[in-house]
């Protein structure tokens, strides 16, 4: 007993490439044993009863109201596999829309704090590794290539090379995560984190576990998390490499054909996370020295509070106590500064977490207060050296720390979208094995490369935006 | 599966894209990449920012147009996802302008000293 209603719009499409029916609403009413109820409420849509499209089969089927006058693929309620495509495309589709909605509130917040901050994006995103960033890109893109290429074999059916597509697509998605893992640890243990546990220390950019503790009241738990982050980042996907390694083997021994086949490209992609995180491991090391270099001269140039340095410059201006014509503009600083007083001073102190450090900073500024006895400033002269550069640092925990909370939200929400992929994908890839695609019905691998699309899109833009500001 | 025929609609609705298309498009994509962190080395002052987004809008609507096959879907799923791009930007460009002229009155332009800021 079936009755099939199919509500089309007046206005039929055309001229739009192929004869498609894109702008036709489907409502598929499917009524048993309750005919010609519900049909009323579609005023102003023309009623088209049809009989089903694959009708050679469906007519033999009806009397005994199974589902079986149609391939197991095509859901029951659709007429034909391209309006299923259709449908199932559109649904997409409007997914994406919420995803890219989702990420622009992300986007936003960054726009904001970088329209009002833009010192502090620059000064932070030093310690972001370029290079790191670009290899993901280019793991990214080509794991969108191999993606593309994968709907492309469904549709085409060439089962085997779309396993080995779907497999690569894995592939890049793990290398990816494992070279993120090396930048997250390694920021981690750097204490470059969201504000409120923000601990980053110029003069000591590597504390270890016990520094952690001492110097910036963790507690030794999670100091221990934060110098060994990258075991704790890797230890899920050690587990999944041995639980599929022993998933393999017991397939192989006990001659289970089909999960010996999903296991093994498993197996590749789980290693492919780690050869990631060797990867993340030789640039990073590569990149350490002049990446430090770059945060010092930025340190130097911000006005650097820590010990050293500041010893440095006292001791520079003592012995050069005679050249006048060098020290002239240090001097007229040094009175505005002395002219603003222990306030500043004190405020100094009490920012630095190493005291030594203020110490010095203090001993600095007297002796350059000394030294400018007797010098005049002219009233409107803007002096921009001594204690006025502090304003500048933006290594303090509440600014750097919200560059790190946005990175972090950003980056961390796309990792989450690329562990929600590699799940997807895996269960592509084990229909892929089954052979469930053809050329009628490629559907979820279009809609999961799709999603895959979107991912890398949303990467394409986060990339320049984080790494790339100088 | 496949041993059921395909050919009760009549028409083949998949579009495969052509090898040399891809490749084409991720090479472009590579391209560009470099550009992007090349050009981050040199200065280009307040375009700097600009040029990065062109860049990244290039790219976007390279995958988009290809790989997400777009330029051959159907009109409507093209107009759906573009609008929201559009609601997308009513969003940023309303609440930048909102903070653009509320935030000095609370957020400060220097750190309070830590000691009362806090940890």
């Amino acid at each position: 007993m079936r009755f099939r209603l199919i509500l089309r719009p007046h206005s039929e499409p055309g001229g739009f490439g192929r004869p498609a029916n894109w702008f036709t609403f489907h409502f598929d009413t499917y009524m048993r044993g309750r005919p010609n109820s519900g049909g009323s409420s579609a005023n102003g849509f023309r009623h088209m009863a049809t009989i089903d499209s694959l009708s050679s089969e469906s007519e033999t089927h009806d009397e005994h109201g199974h589902d079986h006058d149609h391939p197991a693929w095509l859901a029951h309620h659709f007429d034909t596999p391209e309006q299923q495509f259709d449908s199932g495309k559109l649904g997409i589709w409007l997914f994406l829309v919420t995803e890219v909605l989702f990420f622009s509130g992300m986007f936003c917040a960054y726009a904001m704090f970088r329209m009002l901050r833009p010192e502090v994006f620059e000064g932070c995103s030093q310690f972001l590794n370029t290079k790191l960033g670009a290899i993901n890109t280019g793991v990214l893109l080509f794991s969108s290539l191999t993606m593309a290429w994968a709907v492309r074999c469904a549709q085409t059916e060439e089962y085997k090379k779309l396993v080995v597509m779907i497999a690569s697509t894995l592939s890049c998605a793990m290398v990816f995560l494992g070279v993120k893992s090396i930048e997250y640890s390694h920021k981690w243990g750097m204490g470059l984190l969201p504000p409120g546990s923000y601990f980053y220390d110029e003069a000591n950019p590597h504390p270890t576990m016990q520094q952690i503790v001492d110097q910036h009241g963790f507690s030794e738990s999670t100091a221990y998390f934060l110098t060994h982050s990258l075991y704790y980042l890797c230890a899920p996907f050690a587990l999944l490499l041995v639980g599929v390694f022993i998933w393999l083997v017991y397939s192989k021994v006990t001659d289970k054909q089909f999960q010996y086949a999903c296991a093994k490209p498993l197996l590749v992609v789980c290693l492919s996370f780690f050869g990631g995180v060797g990867l993340g491991m030789v640039l990073e090391s590569g990149g350490e020295h002049s990446e430090h270099a770059v945060a010092h001269v930025d340190g130097e140039h911000a006005g650097e509070h820590g010990d050293a340095h500041a010893e440095d410059h006292a001791h520079e201006h003592g012995d050069e106590a005679g050249d006048e014509t060098h020290a002239e503009a240090d001097h007229a600083d040094a009175v505005v500064a002395s002219a603003e007083g222990n306030d500043v001073a004190i405020e100094l102190l009490a920012e630095s977490d190493l005291n030594t450090g203020a110490k010095a900073m203090l001993e600095a500024k007297q002796a350059q207060a000394d030294m400018a006895t007797g010098q005049i400033v002219p009233p409107g002269v803007e002096a921009d050296l001594g204690i006025h550069k502090v304003e500048r640092d933006v290594q303090t925990k509440r600014q750097a720390g919200v560059f790190f909370g946005i990175y972090y939200c950003m980056t961390g929400v796309h990792a989450i979208h690329i562990l929600a992929g590699i799940g997807v994908l895996v269960w592509l890839l084990v229909r892929a094995i089954r052979h469930d695609f053809n050329r009628q019905y490629f559907g979820p691998v279009d809609y999961v490369g799709l999603y895959w699309h979107l991912v890398d899109l949303i990467w394409i833009y986060l990339f320049p935006l984080l790494y790339l500001i100088r | 599966m496949s041993a059921h025929g395909h050919s009760d609609d009549g028409t083949d609705f998949a579009h495969p894209m052509p090898l040399p298309v891809l490749f084409g498009v991720f090479i472009a994509l590579v391209i560009l990449t470099i550009i992007t962190v090349a050009q981050a080395s040199l200065d280009l002052g307040s375009y700097d920012i600009a040029v990065v987004m062109g860049i990244a809008t290039i790219k976007a609507c390279l995958v988009a147009g290809i790989f997400m096959h777009l330029i051959y879907d159907k009109p409507f799923n093209i107009i759906v996802f573009l609008s929201s791009f559009v609601f997308v930007g009513l969003f940023v460009i309303f609440t930048l302008s909102d903070s653009k002229m509320t935030s000095p009155s609370f957020e400060p332009k220097v750190d309070e000293p830590a000691a009362t800021a806090g940890m």
